[in-house]
């Protein structure tokens, strides 16, 4: 893997790039500079403040580059930028974790952590900081190293736009700031997973479409006649987050020097663009995205052809027109109008195969190979992660039909639901892929420990099950006791009731979130040591087999 | 290129393609994914038809069955209303708790009615069990601020306490040492007055230097001997029972800062008939005069 045999430059890349990015830090410089100055109030000051400076630091950064006279290697692949996404996901990712456990604590004892004149402690802030940082900080820097790695891998091309992956990497990371610092500050529109306010959502913008034209102006110039599968998943996953993220975001600032804006929808309308954007950053960022991943790691990791072209066909196209209908079944008995609710429902249902596609091809693709599941825990970890796949996108069409959602609908079934796919699913084949590319990236010829990879996934397999099982009682329970009714027709429990009985079950899951980050830092632990170079040695000497042919 | 071949394992011919090393076979589509992948599609179209639907210009197409469920939920509500109809009508007349205690199958029914309108409005505050919380009365003794009977509890749950309801109970412990009224050592004396009359060990000396500012400002509505007049709200001092605590740090605040903890008026939010249930539920949770 370590050398390039494919000789993927074509020198067409213009230095267009340097003079784009220097005009995007001067103007964002200015603006921020005017904004601090003439800011309305002093959270919008305090952002204004952080985007200078990045500015500022950005600008030194391109000058450093620039008058260093080191000039790209058109012909190699752009690696660095693959792996500073590396580092990124592994820090965001622990970061995450740690805010979820932190958060899970809270919900089972309140008063942890609660101070009332420290505000950024409480409960409120802390989970959308959560929630973004494991998806959008998380997902969304694995998200883009992979595709970064894979995109020229599999088109023989080198990134295309010169230093514009590296803006996009830059730019996306202080977006993750801008909007982390925000929730803690008390920021936020209000709209769950798009709360940062119209500036961080503009900035956005920018970098996504520097996204966009990085990945398609390196499929443009592949070297390859077609364009391999986990690129159709790519590029579907950016360009509908793109317009999922400007849509649901319009909206009109309150003054364009504070940080307060006003949606350009109203009630039904507005919640129902909200959950048609919502739902579809699980389908296009949890969904296609990772499909993507998974599409390249595992059959490169099982050394086996993908089990059926056809499929990756007709399951990728079912998917993408089926998903964007299916975000009504978030809004069942609401003041969504029924017929909605119906379309957004059987939608859903229709997406239960067009979903189990990607599951099939990836778990087929181990035919010829299943005994490699025993030795090697990085594959093991991805197939397990398709199997999760399944399960949660056969849970999700279940839970949209509107009998089955009124008693899960405002339940711990959703959150467990929600983190079958998110450590199941999302987290597992991301983990997979990093084992995968820090090897690959820093060129050893193998992970520091496969023993604890087996640690991991053993201790973070056991916290998903804990999870999941436990939000699965305590749903159902709160379901049936908020619908339970005695003789008389009168509710048999009260709120606080409800809540008492779940108790037990917030504890199990916070012991679930705690073994899921542990497994964590023993990932970090083994990454680095792979990166830095080292070997354990006992381990590889004991199994001849193993230090014969390590993993590339 | 186009070098399809045979793939060892499965002996399936692959599609030609390469990327990265990575092949794809020719697979057909999986039979039963495609019959699973119809039979979803074949529901959803009879689900459509059956059910509300699909958007036209002016309007939706409201499917065969006609089935509304805001109308199921309307219907829902209304033959429960008519199945709950003649106790309600009961709970509308009663007089006295005699006359709810009198008809076992009344009772039962405001019991059951009470409880569940307590727990989802009341327990908030007062407690699951109406146990009470610092500054949220205690409902399960028999120290009534303002009344424990059937009608005194009703009228507090109709007009609430210091609410914004015209007809409010009202009255309010003043803030006598942020106002300037008594000095920290008149508020030091008062207190250990209060210590003295609820049965404690006090500094004497105080309570006497006391006596003259609790008969002419505290007795107005404590009482002169201090037992509280429910007409006014205002509690019995002598007792071991305290809303906001009878340590000398607590009387200290209350008697510097005031006290007027508000009960939000329920005219609004539930019915008489819901009113007199929960009524005769709070009267039976241990304290009803």
């Amino acid at each position: 893997m370590s050398e390039n045999r494919a000789h993927p430059g074509n020198g067409s890349d213009t230095g267009g790039d340097v003079m784009l990015i220097a005009v995007i830090l001067v103007v964002g410089a200015l603006w921020s500079l005017f904004t601090a100055a003439r800011a309305t109030d002093p959270l919008m000051a305090a952002h204004a403040v952080m985007f200078l400076v990045a500015t500022v630091l950005g600008g030194f950064a391109l000058v450093s580059h620039l008058s260093s006279g080191y000039v790209a290697d058109r012909n190699a692949y752009e690696m660095g930028v693959v792996k500073a996404g590396v580092f990124a996901s592994v820090f965001w990712g622990i970061a995450g974790f740690l805010v979820g456990v932190i958060i899970a604590a809270q919900l089972a004892f309140p008063s942890l952590l609660y101070f009332p004149d420290l505000a950024w402690t409480n409960f409120g802030r802390l989970r959308p900081l959560h929630t973004s940082a494991v998806i959008f900080a998380f997902g969304g820097n694995v998200l883009i190293a992979t595709s970064f790695y894979v995109v020229q891998r599999t088109s023989r091309a080198r990134l295309w736009g010169g230093l514009t992956p590296w803006f996009v990497f830059w730019g996306y990371n202080l977006f993750i700031v801008i909007a982390a610092t925000g929730y803690l500050m008390g920021i936020t529109q209000s709209k769950e997973y798009a709360e940062p306010e119209w500036y961080a959502d503009i900035w956005l913008t920018i970098v996504w479409v520097a996204y966009l034209l990085v990945f398609l102006g390196t499929l443009l110039k592949r070297k390859e006649p077609h364009i391999y599968v986990a690129n159709w998943f790519f590029l579907a996953f950016i360009v509908t987050v793109a317009m999922l993220h400007i849509v649901n975001n319009l909206a009109v600032p309150v003054s364009l020097t504070g940080s307060k804006s006003y949606s350009l929808f109203a009630g039904v309308q507005d919640a129902l663009t909200q959950w048609w954007y919502g739902h579809n950053a699980v389908g296009f960022f949890l969904t296609a995205g990772f499909l993507g991943i998974m599409y390249y790691f595992i059959p490169k990791k099982a050394e086996r052809p993908v089990y059926s072209y056809r499929l990756s066909i007709v399951h990728f196209w079912s998917l993408i027109f089926l998903y964007i209908w299916a975000g009504p079944h978030h809004l069942h008995y609401t003041a969504l109008p029924e017929w909605a609710q119906t379309l957004g429902m059987t939608f859903s249902i229709m997406l239960w195969m067009p979903s189990w596609g990607g599951m099939i091809n990836g778990l087929m693709t181990l035919s010829g190979a299943w005994d490699k599941l025993r030795t090697d825990p990085v594959l093991r970890m991805m197939v397990v992660s398709v199997a999760f796949y399944g399960m949660s996108t056969f849970e999700g069409p279940l839970m949209s039909i509107r009998s089955v959602n009124s008693l899960s609908h405002y339940t711990d079934w959703t959150i467990g639901h929600v983190h079958s796919g998110a450590l199941g699913w999302v987290g597992y084949i991301s983990f997979g892929a990093l084992y995968c590319l820090v090897p690959w990236l820093w060129k050893r010829k193998a992970l520091y420990s496969r023993a604890l990879v087996e640690w991991h996934f053993w201790i973070s397999t056991l916290g998903i099950l804990l999870y999941i099982t436990s939000m699965w009682v305590s749903g159902i329970m709160q379901g049936l006791m908020w619908r339970a009714y005695n003789e008389f027709g009168f509710l048999e429990f009260s709120f606080v009731e409800t809540v008492e009985a779940m108790h037990p079950y917030y504890i199990i899951r916070m012991l679930g979130g705690l073994l899921f980050l542990i497994g964590s830092f023993v990932m970090a632990y083994n990454l680095w040591r792979t990166a830095k170079g080292d070997i354990r040695e006992k381990e590889y000497a004991r199994d001849a087999a193993l230090a014969a042919a390590p993993a590339e | 290129m186009s070098d399809k071949e045979i793939d060892e394992p499965t002996g399936v011919e692959t599609t030609g393609h390469e990327w990265d090393g990575i092949k794809e076979l020719n697979n057909p589509l999986p039979r039963w994914w495609l019959i699973l992948l119809w039979i979803s599609v074949v529901w959803s179209v009879v689900y459509w038809v059956l059910m509300p639907s699909w958007p036209g210009i002016t309007g939706y197409f409201a499917g065969v069955r006609n089935h509304s469920e805001r109308a199921n939920v309307d219907a829902a509500l209304a033959a429960l209303d008519a199945e709950r109809s003649v106790q309600m009508q009961q709970l509308l007349t009663v007089a006295s708790i005699d006359e709810v205690e009198a008809d076992p199958q009344l009772l039962q029914f405001a019991m059951n009615a009470g409880a569940s309108l307590f727990g989802d409005n009341c327990a908030t505050c007062h407690g699951a069990g109406g146990q009470g919380f610092r500054g949220y009365p205690s409902l399960v003794d028999d120290a009534w601020l303002w009344g424990g009977t059937l009608d005194d509890i009703e009228k507090t749950l109709h007009h609430g306490i210091r609410s914004t309801h015209p007809d409010t109970r009202i009255s309010i412990m003043l803030a006598y040492g942020e106002t300037g009224a008594f000095s920290a050592d008149q508020i030091d004396d008062l207190v250990e007055y209060v210590v003295h009359i609820s049965g404690r060990d006090a500094d004497m000396e105080a309570v006497a230097r006391a006596e003259t500012n609790f008969v002419q400002l505290c007795a107005a509505c404590h009482g002169a001997d201090g037992k509280g007049d429910q007409l006014q709200g205002s509690p019995d001092l002598t007792d071991a029972i305290w809303l906001y605590g009878g340590e000398r740090k607590d009387l200290q605040e209350t008697l510097y800062y005031g006290r007027a903890g508000v009960m939000p008026h329920w005219t609004e939010r539930l019915t008489d008939e819901q009113i007199t249930a929960l009524a005769v539920y709070v009267h039976s949770l241990g304290g009803g005069e």
